[in-house]
C-alpha cells in the first residue's frame, strides 16, 4: 500500500495539469469528470490506505515514500517525500473524502460559469498542495504546501475576477497569510539554526535533547510557528482576511475556507507538538488566542446580515476553539473538534450556497425567510449542520467535540477557568446564532423567490455530509458516558494524552453546564427571532446597543485599525516616493554639470583675438609661476 | 578552444547579420538565430565533457593565447561549473531575446541583431575571461552595443535613458579599470612579473589599506551593474525604455554580470577586505530588498515596476554573497538564474501587452485575462515566481540565502524575509492591475500567438523545474564554497 | 668685428616675438595677422639660432630649418584658407569672422 501513497496527491495534480493546459478545449462534462473523479479516485485509496492502516499499523507508525531528492546542501537535505502517520492520516481522509463531495457538489453548482475548467483546476491544485501539506515530512515541503494553499485559496477567492470587491478579498487574503507565513519561515530558520535538520522525526527528536522545557530559543519558534498558524487559521490579530474571503463561489467557501485550508494552523501546531510542549509560555498564548478570538468572532457572527459572513466568523470561531484545545495541551480534543467541524462547516457552506442560488445571488439573510417548506431537503440538512454547530447534545457531531474542549480548557494541564468561562461564553453565542440563522433563513415569510431549486448532484453530497455530522461524534464519547475512544486512541500514537489537574469536581458537572448554556442559547435565539420579539425592537431603538451592533458588525473594528496603522502610512510612503527620491542626487550631478558648461561656454565666444590674449594670460601665468617657485 | 569558437561564432553572426539585411532583412533574423543556437548547443554539448571530468570542482576547459605579450596580456578563458551555468542562461535567454524581437523590430533589422549577438558576445566573454584586461575589454564591448540598442529602437525617452545607462555604468568601468591597472602594478612590482592573468593576480598579497581600496574600484562597478541601492537608478529608466530583448538581456544577463563579478573576482582576490566590508553590504543589500520592493509598488509603468522588482531581488544576491554561508551562496547562484528566467519573462510579458495595447501604463490596463487567458494563467506562475511561492525556482533561491544569512546575521535576514510580504504585495498589485477587474481596453486583444507560447512555456517550465530539480545546479556549483576562507567554516 | 653677444640677439628675437604678437592681438585683417605669426616664428628662429651660435652645437640651425619648413607648410594652408575665406564673406575682418562661436 505504502507505494501507491504518492497517487494521492498526484491525482488532483494530473486533473489540474490536464484542466490547466487544455481545458478551454474540453466539453463540459469531461471537464467534470476529470476535475471531480481525480479527487473522488483520491479519496478511494484514502479510503483503502486508511482501512489497511488501521487494520495493520505500520511498526514505525508512519508509511512513507521518498518520490525524489529536492535538495540537499550543507546538512540542510530535502526530499519530496510523503509521511502518513494517524494524525496525518485524520487529515488526509478529510481532505479526500470532503474534498471529493465537495467536487461533486460544484459539478452542478459551478454548471453554468465560463470558466468551469479554470475552477476544477484550481480546486484539484488546492487539494494537490493541502496533501503535500498534510503528508510532508519535512519543514520546507510543508511550506511548500502551506503557500501552494494560499495561492490556490487567492485564485478561488479572485475566481470571479472582474468585480472589485472580489480581487480585493483575494489580495487581502494573500497578504495577510503571507505576514504569517514569513513569521512561520523564520520560524524554520532558527529551527535549522538551532536544531540542524528540517526532517520533521528528527526535529521533534532533537528538540527534546536539545532544549530545556521553557528555553528562550524553543519559545521563541513555537510563536513564530504559532504566527503562521494564525496567518492561515484567521486567528487574531490576523483573522480579518476570512470574513472577505466569502467573496469566492460557496464551495470554495466550504472547502478552503471551512474545511481544510483553515485548520492548517491546527495541524502545523499538532505536528510541532514537541516544540511547543517545551515551551509553556507558546501553549499559554495558543489557548489565550484561541479563546479570545473564538469569543471575538463569535460576537461578530452574532450581528451579520450575509448568510456567508455568518459561517465565515464562525468558522474563525470554532477555529478558536481548536487552538484553545492544543493550547491546554488537549492534543487529540483540538484534532477531533477539527474533525468533526469539517463535516457540519462544509455542509453548512454547500447549504447556504445552494439557498443563496436558488435565491438569484442573495445573500443577506433578512430577504430570505421562508424557505422550510420549498427546500426541504436543505433546510433538514442545514438544520443539522447547524445543530452540530450549536452543540445540541448527544444527536450531533459537534457536541462531542466541544463538550471535550470545554472540559479540558478548565481541567487540562494549561487550563484556567477564564479559559474556560470564553469557552462557555463562545458556546452561548454559538447556539444564538444558529438558531437565529436558522429561524431567519427558513421561517417566517417568503422575502425572495426562489428560482431553479438544487439539482439532485448537489442535495447528495449534503445529505452524506448531514449523515456524518450527526455520526461523527459517536466514535469519541465522554469517558463518563461511554467507554469509545476510538479516535483519541488512534490520534494518541503521534500526539501526546491529555494530562489532566488534580482534584477537579467530576466531568458530569460540566457537561451538564455546557449542555445547559447551549440549550439556553437555543432558547434565547428561538424567543428573539421567532415571530416578533418586541425585546429586539426595543433594542433597534437604542443608540447604545447598535453602536454595540455596529462595532460587532465590523469586526470588532479590526480593519480600520490595520486600515489607519499599516495601510494608509504604507500607500502614503510609496506614494510620495514613487518617482524614487535619490534619483534626485544623480538629478543634481547632472543639472551642476550643465550649470557649469553653460559658465564656460561663454568664454567660447569665437573671437580669435581673445583667444590669444587667453594663451598669452596663460604663458605668462605659466612663466610667473616657474619664476616664482 | 571551443570558448574562442563560442565567441567568434557570435561575433561573426552579428556581422553575417548587418551584411545579409542589406539584400534581406528576413534572413538576419535566421542568421541571428541559428547563431545563437549554435552555441546554445555548443555550451549543451560542454554539460556530459563537465560531467566526465573527474574533478567537478575545478577548471574543465582552460585555454590561454599570446595576445599582447609585452604588457602581461594573454587570451585566457576557462570554464568552471558556475561559468557554464551563466553559458547556459546567457544563450537561452539569447535564443528568446532574437525570438521576441521576430515581429518588434522592423528598422535596421541587421543592424540590430548585430548589436544583440555582440552583446551577447560581450556578455559570454565576461563569463570566461580569465585575463583582467580581457574581462575589462569584454565588459566594454557589451557595454556600447547595450547602448545603441537602447537609443536607437528604444521608447520615448530612450536618449535619457541610453545616457544614463552609460554613465552610470561607465563610472564604475574606470574605477574597475583603475584597480585592475593598481593590482597589475602591485603584483608587478612584488613579483617582477607583469601580468593580467587572473590565476597570477590571485597570489597577490596587499596590505590592508591598498586591498579596501583597490576592492572597492571593482566592487563599484559590479555593484552599480547589480545594481544596489543606491546606484540602481539608470536600471528603472534603461529597462523601461529599451526594446523588449534588451529589457530582457539587461534583467537577465547585464545584472548577472554584476553578481558574477562579486564571486569571481571581489571575494577570492580581497579575503579580507571582503569580511570586513560585508555588514555594510549586507546592510546595502537589505536596503535593496525594502526600497525596491516599496518603489516597485508605487509604479504606474509596467516595465518600470519590473524593473525595480529586480532591484528588490538583486538585495539577496547582495545578502547572500556577502553573509559569507555556502548555502546563501549556493541561492545566489539559483537567484542568479532564477531571477533571469522569471524577470526575463515578465518583462517579455510586458513586451507582449505593449505590442497589442501600446502603452506600458497598468492604469489603462485591466481584466485581460478574459480576453487572454494563456498569457493570464503563465502570468499567475510568474508573478508567483516573483513572490518566491515554493515549487518555482526563486523560492529555493531565496530561502537558501536566507537561511544561510540567518545564521551569520539573523537581524538583518529577518528584515530581508519581510521582503517577501512586499514582494507578494507588489506581485498581486501588478497581476489585479493587468488582468483583474473589468475590462478597461476598448483595443480588441488577442492572445498569445504559437511564437509568444513557446517562448513563455520554455520560461516557464524552467522555473519549474529549477524549483523542483534544483540539485543539478547546486552540485554543479558546490565548489563556489571553497572561493572564499570564511566559506569553510 | 667684435662677436654678437648671444644676449643681444636673444634680445631682439624677443623685441620681434612681442612686435608679431602685438600685431596678432590688434590687426583686424586675417592677412596682417598671419604676417605677424610669421614674425614670431621667425623671431623663435633666430633665437634657435643664438643658442646654437652661443653653445657651438648645430642644433640650432637644424631646428630654424625645421620652423622654416613648418612656417612654408603654415603659409600655404593659411594663405589658401585666406582666400577662401575672402571668397566666401567678401571680408577678411576677424571681428566678423566668430562662426566657432559656442
Amino acid at each position: 500500500m505504502q507505494q501507491y501513497l504518492y497517487l494521492i496527491p498526484a491525482l488532483p495534480l494530473a486533473g489540474f495539469l490536464v484542466l490547466s493546459l487544455a481545458g478551454r478545449y474540453l466539453s463540459r462534462n469531461f471537464i467534470a469528470g476529470i476535475g471531480a473523479g481525480s479527487i473522488c479516485i483520491s479519496a478511494l485509496i484514502t479510503i483503502l490506505l486508511s482501512a489497511r492502516f488501521l487494520q495493520s499499523p505500520p511498526e514505525t507508525g508512519a508509511y512513507t515514500q521518498v518520490l525524489w531528492h529536492w535538495f540537499s546542501v550543507e546538512g540542510l537535505v530535502s526530499n519530496i517525500s510523503l509521511r502518513v502517520d494517524s494524525l496525518s492520516l485524520v487529515f488526509i481522509c478529510i481532505i479526500t473524502f470532503i474534498g471529493a463531495l465537495i467536487h461533486i457538489y460544484s459539478i452542478a453548482f459551478m454548471r453554468e460559469d465560463r470558466d468551469y475548467a479554470r475552477f476544477f483546476a484550481s480546486m484539484n491544485l488546492f487539494v494537490c498542495a493541502m496533501l503535500m501539506l498534510v503528508m510532508a515530512d519535512n519543514l520546507v515541503l510543508l511550506y511548500l504546501g502551506w503557500e501552494g494553499v494560499g495561492l490556490c485559496s487567492y485564485l478561488l477567492i479572485g475566481f470571479w475576477y472582474e468585480t472589485p470587491g472580489n480581487y480585493r478579498a483575494a489580495n487581502k487574503a494573500f497578504v495577510i497569510t503571507r505576514i504569517g507565513d514569513t513569521a512561520m519561515i523564520i520560524g524554520l530558520f532558527l529551527l535549522f539554526k538551532e536544531l540542524g535538520t528540517l526532517y520533521i522525526p528528527d526535529v521533534l527528536a532533537r528538540a527534546t535533547q536539545h532544549f530545556s522545557s521553557g528555553a528562550d530559543g524553543v519559545t521563541l519558534i513555537a510563536i513564530l510557528l504559532l504566527c503562521g498558524g494564525m496567518g492561515k487559521s484567521a486567528q487574531l490579530p490576523l483573522q480579518t482576511w476570512l470574513p472577505d474571503a466569502m467573496a469566492g463561489p460557496s464551495p470554495v467557501s466550504a472547502l478552503i475556507h471551512a474545511a481544510t485550508m483553515v485548520t492548517a494552523g491546527v495541524y502545523l501546531i499538532a505536528r510541532m507538538h514537541t516544540i511547543f510542549e517545551l515551551s509553556p509560555v507558546a501553549m499559554q498564548i495558543t489557548a489565550i488566542v484561541g479563546a479570545v478570538t473564538l469569543f471575538v468572532a463569535g460576537c461578530s457572527a452574532m450581528v451579520q446580515t450575509d448568510i456567508k459572513r455568518i459561517l465565515a466568523y464562525s468558522t474563525i470561531s470554532q477555529i478558536g476553539y481548536m487552538f484553545l484545545a492544543l493550547g491546554v495541551g488537549a492534543w487529540s480534543a483540538g484534532i477531533f473538534h477539527f474533525f468533526t467541524h469539517a463535516f457540519f462547516k462544509a455542509l453548512l457552506f454547500l447549504a447556504a450556497g445552494a439557498v443563496i442560488e436558488t435565491l438569484h445571488h442573495e445573500h443577506n439573510i433578512f430577504k430570505m425567510g421562508g424557505l422550510r417548506k420549498t427546500m426541504p431537503v436543505i433546510f433538514w440538512t442545514f438544520t443539522i449542520g447547524a445543530a452540530a454547530l450549536a452543540a445540541l447534545p448527544l444527536v450531533t457531531a459537534g457536541f462531542f467535540s466541544k463538550d471535550q474542549i470545554l472540559w479540558y480548557a478548565w481541567s487540562a494541564g494549561g487550563g484556567h477557568p477564564v479559559l474556560w468561562a470564553l469557552a462557555l461564553a463562545g458556546a452561548f453565542i454559538t447556539a444564538l446564532y444558529s438558531t437565529r440563522l436558522i429561524l431567519v433563513v427558513f421561517w417566517g415569510e417568503m422575502k425572495t423567490t426562489p428560482g431553479h431549486l438544487p439539482s439532485r448532484v448537489m442535495t447528495v453530497p449534503l445529505v452524506i455530509l448531514a449523515f456524518f455530522s450527526v455520526a461523527a461524534g459517536w466514535i469519541e464519547w465522554p469517558h463518563n458516558i461511554l467507554h469509545v475512544d476510538l479516535f483519541s486512541e488512534e490520534v494518541q500514537h503521534v500526539l501526546p494524552a491529555t494530562v489532566l489537574k488534580e482534584g477537579l469536581p467530576a466531568e458530569i458537572v460540566f457537561q451538564l453546564i455546557a449542555v445547559v448554556v447551549s440549550l439556553i442559547g437555543i432558547y434565547s435565539g428561538y424567543s428573539l427571532y421567532y415571530g416578533q420579539s418586541p425585546l429586539l425592537q426595543q433594542w433597534k431603538q437604542s443608540p447604545t446597543v447598535m453602536s454595540v451592533r455596529d462595532f460587532f458588525f465590523s469586526g470588532w473594528r479590526f480593519d480600520q485599525l490595520y486600515d489607519a496603522l499599516i495601510v494608509r502610512p504604507f500607500l502614503f510612503i510609496t506614494r510620495i516616493n514613487k518617482s524614487d527620491i535619490s534619483d534626485k542626487l544623480y538629478t543634481a550631478i547632472a543639472n551642476v554639470s550643465m550649470l557649469l558648461n553653460r559658465q564656460f561656454s561663454v568664454t567660447q565666444n569665437g573671437s580669435l583675438r581673445w583667444y590669444v590674449t587667453g594663451v598669452l594670460i596663460g604663458i605668462l601665468f605659466i612663466i610667473t609661476l616657474q619664476l616664482l617657485l | 578552444m571551443i570558448l574562442i569558437w563560442m565567441l567568434c561564432i557570435l561575433l561573426a553572426g552579428g556581422i553575417l547579420c548587418w551584411l545579409a539585411a542589406q539584400r534581406q532583412p528576413l534572413l538576419a533574423r535566421w542568421i541571428a538565430l541559428i547563431t545563437v543556437s549554435a552555441d546554445l548547443l555548443i555550451a549543451c554539448w560542454l554539460f556530459p565533457v563537465y560531467q566526465a571530468f573527474p574533478d567537478n570542482s575545478s577548471w574543465f576547459i582552460n585555454y590561454q593565447a599570446n595576445w599582447i605579450p609585452a604588457l602581461g596580456v594573454s587570451f585566457h578563458v576557462a570554464l568552471d561549473g558556475f561559468s557554464h551555468i551563466l553559458l547556459l542562461l546567457t544563450y537561452f535567454l539569447g535564443i528568446l531575446a532574437v525570438l521576441c524581437s521576430w515581429k518588434e523590430v522592423r528598422e535596421r533589422t541587421g543592424f540590430y541583431f548585430f548589436n544583440l549577438l555582440w552583446t551577447l558576445a560581450g556578455i559570454s566573454g565576461v563569463f570566461i575571461a580569465m585575463d583582467l584586461f580581457l574581462f575589462y575589454f569584454c565588459w566594454e564591448i557589451m557595454l556600447i552595443p547595450m547602448f545603441l540598442l537602447i537609443i536607437l529602437w528604444g521608447d520615448v525617452r530612450r536618449h535619457y535613458a541610453a545616457y544614463k545607462f552609460f554613465l552610470f555604468t561607465q563610472a564604475g568601468s574606470l574605477l574597475m579599470l583603475l584597480a585592475i591597472l593598481a593590482l597589475y602594478f602591485i603584483h608587478g612590482q612584488q613579483t617582477g612579473n607583469y601580468t593580467f592573468d587572473y590565476f597570477a593576480l590571485l597570489q597577490t598579497a596587499l596590505t590592508p589599506s591598498t586591498a579596501m581600496w583597490t576592492m572597492l574600484g571593482f566592487l563599484i562597478a559590479f555593484v552599480i551593474k547589480l545594481p544596489a541601492v543606491p546606484f540602481h537608478n539608470w536600471l528603472p529608466d534603461a529597462h523601461g525604455e529599451a526594446p523588449t530583448a534588451g529589457s530582457l538581456l539587461l534583467a537577465g544577463l547585464l545584472l548577472k554580470t554584476g553578481a558574477y563579478g562579486i564571486i569571481r573576482f571581489v571575494l577570492p582576490i580581497f579575503p579580507q577586505a571582503a569580511a570586513d566590508i560585508a555588514p555594510w553590504m549586507i546592510l546595502i543589500g537589505v536596503a535593496g530588498i525594502i526600497y525596491g520592493a516599496l518603489l516597485a509598488f508605487s509604479q504606474t509603468d509596467l516595465k518600470r515596476l519590473i524593473a525595480y522588482t529586480s532591484v528588490s531581488h538583486m538585495g539577496f544576491v547582495l545578502v547572500g554573497v556577502f553573509s559569507f554561508s555556502s548555502i546563501a551562496m549556493q541561492g545566489v547562484v539559483m537567484q542568479i538564474l532564477t531571477h533571469g528566467l522569471s524577470t526575463g519573462a515578465l518583462f517579455l510579458m510586458a513586451g507582449m501587452l505593449k505590442e497589442r495595447l501600446h502603452t506600458r501604463d497598468i492604469t489603462k490596463m485591466g481584466g485581460l485575462w478574459t480576453s487572454m487567458p494563456r498569457l493570464g494563467g503563465m502570468a499567475i506562475l510568474l508573478t508567483m515566481a516573483s513572490a518566491g511561492l515554493p515549487a518555482l525556482g526563486n523560492f529555493i533561491a531565496e530561502f537558501f540565502i536566507l537561511l544561510g544569512t540567518f545564521s551569520n546575521n539573523p537581524v538583518l535576514s529577518i528584515i530581508a524575509t519581510l521582503g517577501l510580504i512586499l514582494s507578494a504585495v507588489y506581485s498581486l498589485r501588478m497581476m489585479q492591475k493587468v488582468f483583474m477587474g473589468p475590462l478597461i481596453s476598448t483595443v480588441p486583444v488577442v492572445d498569445l500567438s504559437a511564437r509568444e507560447l513557446i517562448i513563455l512555456t520554455a520560461l516557464s517550465i524552467s522555473i519549474v523545474v529549477l524549483g523542483l530539480f534544483p540539485q543539478p545546479v547546486i552540485d554543479t556549483v558546490h565548489h563556489l564554497s571553497t572561493i572564499h576562507p570564511l566559506l569553510h567554516e | 668685428m667684435a662677436p654678437i653677444h648671444a644676449h643681444t640677439v636673444l634680445v631682439v628675437a624677443a623685441i620681434l616675438f612681442v612686435l608679431g604678437l602685438a600685431g596678432v592681438l590688434t590687426r583686424k585683417n586675417i592677412l596682417f595677422m598671419l604676417l605677424s605669426v610669421e614674425i614670431m616664428l621667425n623671431s623663435a628662429g633666430l633665437a634657435f639660432v643664438a643658442a646654437g651660435a652661443r653653445w657651438q652645437q648645430p642644433d640650432g640651425q637644424i631646428m630654424y630649418l625645421f620652423i622654416l619648413a613648418m612656417a612654408a607648410a603654415e603659409v600655404s594652408v593659411a594663405l589658401a584658407l585666406v582666400v577662401q575665406i575672402h571668397h566666401q564673406r567678401k571680408s577678411l575682418d576677424i571681428d566678423q569672422l566668430k562662426e566657432l562661436k559656442d
